[in-house]
């Protein structure tokens, strides 16, 4: 062995010159040249960044208009099976196959065209009233929708799954209702006061897991499912307590919200369109804002790509993450609220919220977990739902045929992305194992 | 490739030598071109075609369990057993293939040690007695002295010369052209996933650094002699424990002063990690004191050591020091962002991290297609740029540099280096941790060698690199130090790179197998 090296270079021998800055510039243009994009095994991806950047990725316009294309081809399918009239002609097909072709046109362009009727507008509809009611019962569906669509968007964006959002806002929707019927208070008063008392109590069921999960670790997944049991039966228990059950019924009712807490309508007493939907467009706003042009929302979303990269930066991951359920909770607790304070219900009932929690999931996904895009999913499904409902009267097709398209929807977009999110972290970790190729030093 | 014959792989980082070897291994099936051994065209399905056709790899990680003994290792993957279909575990004669190969190729090891137990250099030897036992005639080393002391890197290449002796091939990868120059009888150099040209060892090393890079490089780094005032940052009796509750950082002392560079130089794993995040209120601190200009820093949360005036290039970018998300704009704010001018009470002010941004990239030569890109599809040298720009942008007091050109290219590192003297000569505490002897001999002024959690040695950068690399390994030179038996300098960038397992310790080298 001779000498390895006998040329090791010696420092602080030459001072610096400009020949060292020409160098310097020189030798940037070659290192740009020279290294290529390293596919440096960076952070740990995590299956839920993974999942958000295939979201984003895969999920443009024409994906979606696709997806509902496809879903509503699934959906016809599942009319024409579901009639035996229509399935019957199929039984002689080979026999007559207009017959078989013609009830299956009529059956499913009948139940879609009543779709569109019930959703955005019916051409034989006469008056003012009539004109505007699919609208109306749109934006009506639409409203709840965007504030818990918002919360589990707000939640996932700084790397939180918020399955919680039911609970929030079966919270929201209880307090916003003993506020409402409990205290006397002048109307514009009661009704800010009602949703505020609302928006309180998703923020503490969205706090707790929250602290959990700053404080302990705790999954938020396990701990928001588990709230929301807490809170179904929570209502369940406290609609038949005296002085929260309605005195003059003998079934699990509430007493009603007082006229003075309700939002008020938009197009008159005949329409349900009220000003929630207003709210609603004031919160997507608002999270926009929050989101891009505020510093909260700034950690929010350094905590949610890379909470390593924030910490060293010197944000409270745990503070922020407390703060991201709280707002999530929030906005869940303001959606609930309007179940009692808007037009579809004004007292509680187990089922008053119906799935506002769970469709808000769908929503966030559908609307790529950005806010303006929140807004725009849960008017397609707030359209769904009314247009859904004159189906069924219409065209005796059941209501579930809507769940079924609205899971085919998000399906079709969020299945993709979360398979191939699934493999590539099963590549990765793969890669990890076999050698860390690209983790040169 | 020829029996008998040591052929080095030479290329910056991410210049495609690990995935070479590794389509050569069978991990990764080629897009196009063949493999020819012997003659014929090879398709290889997976390592274990590899394995017959008669190549054998040495990971730069390496792949043992930690568990099981020396000769467990070595027949994992060839279990022999006995007994038909019951199966036993044929141990006896795992072990006697074990003291067969040790023998015939002098790679001494004890077959029934585990393997945690067992030094990183041991460890390796281990790799490449469970290749050997597999009959193989190429074996491919990758980055085999990544995370050796520089002790026993000098027991590898004499290894590698007795398996050239026995007519094994080794594919030798690295990108140290010290040791290439040592051991290879013949250089390719590899940039950018193409062959750049051959070279005999006699090339000098500025030869095969150009041609590594593709231009002139500069090895040493150029700076005045450093005016030191007053101490910025002391540490005494530092106490730190790591993630898994072992004592990491074991009565730390040490001062950095306005106006020097402290260098922080040891093998990976001894403490240096946990010593910075100690300080930057990263890790809680068991016992001792941080003091920055005066005022007892220690137990403050991150964000107050930062706003305090400390600046910190942490040691993985890609995991503490940026948001590969994040536009290269946000990341140049990652750490001020909620401080004028850029936020106002709740409110953002784009226009202003923008303009900022704008001026930065300029400043620091960030070759970014604009300020909006996100930051993970820059180069590893322009990521490392952003976070240096981003501290080095606001008044400090202390600046704190972990493994500041890692993973970063020749040109990158050139400027970084110079950005650090010059923050030195505008009398800021500098202390830069790497794990590049090379890179803290050229920048420090003074040099902290960090062992086992403690500070065993400051030396000036005058102190030759022998001494320091025996410092690294824990012998200090009041201490009986063996003597590595060709007596020969050590290669150059000896040491660096995460130790995998649980034992940072490189151990006394040269006494288990001289040849």
């Amino acid at each position: 062995m001779s000498n390895p090296n006998p040329v090791s270079g010696s420092p602080d021998k030459e001072p610096a010159t400009e020949a060292e800055l020409a160098l310097t510039g020189k030798a940037d243009r070659g290192a740009t040249m020279t290294s290529p994009k390293q596919s440096a095994p960076g952070p740990r991806p995590t299956l839920g960044r993974l999942f958000l950047d295939n979201l984003w990725a895969a999920n443009t316009v024409t994906v979606t208009v696709l997806a509902l294309v496809l879903a509503m081809l699934v959906g016809a399918v599942l009319i024409i099976v579901s009639d035996p009239d229509v399935l019957a002609t199929y039984g002689y097909i080979t026999a007559r196959p207009t017959d078989a072709l013609n009830a299956s046109w009529t059956v499913v362009s009948e139940a879609y065209a009543n779709l569109f009727k019930g959703a955005v507008f019916d051409p034989e509809a006469s008056g003012f009233t009539a004109a505007l009611s699919p609208i109306s019962e749109t934006l009506t569906y639409t409203a709840p929708l965007v504030f818990t669509g918002l919360s589990v968007a707000l939640a996932f964006r700084g790397g939180l799954f918020n399955i919680g959002a039911q609970g929030q806002a079966t919270m929201g929707v209880i307090l916003a209702a003993v506020a409402g019927f409990a205290l006397p208070l002048p109307p514009v008063v009661h009704l800010v006061v009602a949703l505020i008392a609302g928006a309180a109590g998703g923020a503490v069921w969205g706090f707790v897991p929250g602290i959990l999960k700053a404080r302990t670790g705790a999954h938020e997944v396990i701990n928001t499912i588990m709230l929301n049991y807490v809170a179904v039966y929570f209502l369940s228990w406290i609609i038949v307590q005296n002085g929260v059950q309605n005195p003059d019924r003998a079934d699990a009712i509430s007493r009603p919200v007082d006229s003075s807490a309700a939002l008020p309508r938009l197009l008159g007493d005949n329409l349900r369109v009220h000003a929630g939907i207003l709210l609603a467009v004031l919160a997507t706003w608002a999270i926009a804002w929050l989101l891009n042009r505020s510093t909260l929302g700034f950690e929010l979303r350094a905590v949610g790509a890379n909470p390593d990269a924030a910490r060293t930066a010197g944000i409270s991951v745990t503070k922020t993450y407390v703060l991201v359920m709280v707002i999530a909770g929030m906005l869940a607790g303001l959606g609930g609220s309007q179940m009692v304070l808007g037009s579809t219900a004004n007292a509680l009932t187990p089922l008053v919220i119906a799935q506002i929690g769970f469709d808000g999931i769908l929503v966030a996904l559908l609307g790529r977990v950005k806010p303006w895009g929140v807004l725009l999913a849960a008017l397609l499904f707030g359209a769904l739902q009314a247009g859904g409902n004159r189906m069924q009267s219409y065209s005796g097709i059941s209501l579930e045929l809507v769940t079924v398209l609205q899971a085919l929807i998000v399906i079709f977009i969020a299945a993709p992305a979360l398979v191939k999110a699934i493999f590539q972290l099963r590549a990765a970790r793969a890669a990890r194992l076999q050698t860390s190729l690209a983790k040169g030093w | 490739m020829e029996p008998g014959e040591i052929h080095a792989l030479l290329g910056e980082n991410g210049a495609g030598k690990s995935t070479l070897m590794n389509v050569l291994y069978g991990l990764y099936q080629p897009d196009g071109g063949e493999i020819l051994v012997d003659g014929k065209p090879l398709r290889l399905k997976g390592p274990s075609d590899a394995i017959r056709a008669g190549i054998g790899m040495v990971h730069q990680h390496f792949m043992l369990v930690p568990v099981f003994t020396v000769a467990e290792n070595i027949m994992l993957g060839a279990e022999q057993v006995r007994g038909g279909i019951v199966g036993f575990l044929d141990r006896r004669r795992a072990r006697r293939e074990v003291a067969e190969v040790s023998a015939r190729y002098n790679l001494r090891v004890d077959p029934d040690a585990v393997i945690e137990d067992l030094p990183v250099g041991i460890q390796q030897r281990v790799e490449i007695v469970k290749a050997l036992t597999r009959d193989v005639d190429l074996l491919i080393l990758d980055e085999p002295t990544a995370v050796l002391t520089p002790q026993e890197t000098e027991e590898l290449l004499t290894v590698m010369r007795s398996l050239k002796a026995a007519g094994k091939s080794i594919v030798f990868i690295t990108h140290k052209l010290g040791e290439v120059k040592a051991i290879a009888d013949r250089i390719t150099v590899i940039r950018r996933g193409r062959t750049v040209g051959t070279a005999s060892p006699e090339a000098s090393r500025d030869e095969l650094a150009a041609l590594m890079v593709g231009r002139d490089v500069r090895l040493t780094v150029d700076k005045q002699p450093a005016t030191p005032g007053r101490p910025i940052l002391e540490v005494a009796g530092l106490v730190v424990d790591d993630d898994r509750q072992v004592r990491a950082v074991d009565g730390v002392d040490l001062t950095v002063r306005a106006g020097e560079v402290l260098g922080v130089a040891g093998v990976q794993g001894n403490g240096q990690t946990e010593l910075i995040e100690a300080i930057m209120g990263l890790r809680p601190t068991l016992a001792g004191t941080v003091t920055l200009d005066g005022e007892p820093i220690h137990g403050w949360s991150t964000k107050k050591v930062l706003r305090a005036g400390v600046g910190y290039v942490p040691e993985d970018r890609s995991v503490d020091g940026l948001v590969k998300e994040f536009s290269v704009a946000e990341n140049l704010v990652l750490d001020i962002y909620d401080r004028p001018p850029f936020g106002r009470g709740l409110a953002l002010r784009p226009e202003a991290i923008a303009a900022s941004a704008k001026e930065r990239i300029e400043q620091f030569d960030v070759r970014t297609p604009s300020a909006d890109a996100a930051v993970g599809t820059l180069s590893g040298g322009n990521q490392q740029k952003v976070i240096v720009a981003r501290e080095l942008s606001r008044p400090l007091k202390l600046f704190i540099a972990a493994q500041p050109t890692r993973g970063v290219d020749v040109g990158s590192i050139e400027f970084i280096h110079s950005r650090v003297v010059r923050e030195r000569d505008v009398g800021t505490a500098v202390m830069v941790v790497s794990s590049e002897l090379d890179e803290v001999i050229g920048l420090a002024d003074r040099i902290a060698v960090m062992y086992r959690g403690r500070i065993i040695g400051i030396v000036g950068p005058d102190t030759p690199r022998e001494e320091i690399g025996l410092l690294m390994a824990g012998i200090t030179p009041d201490a009986p130090a063996p003597a590595p038996a060709d007596g020969a300098a050590t290669p150059g960038e000896a040491t660096g790179g995460t130790a995998g397992g649980a034992t940072p310790a490189p151990e006394r080298p040269g006494n288990e197998d001289e040849a």
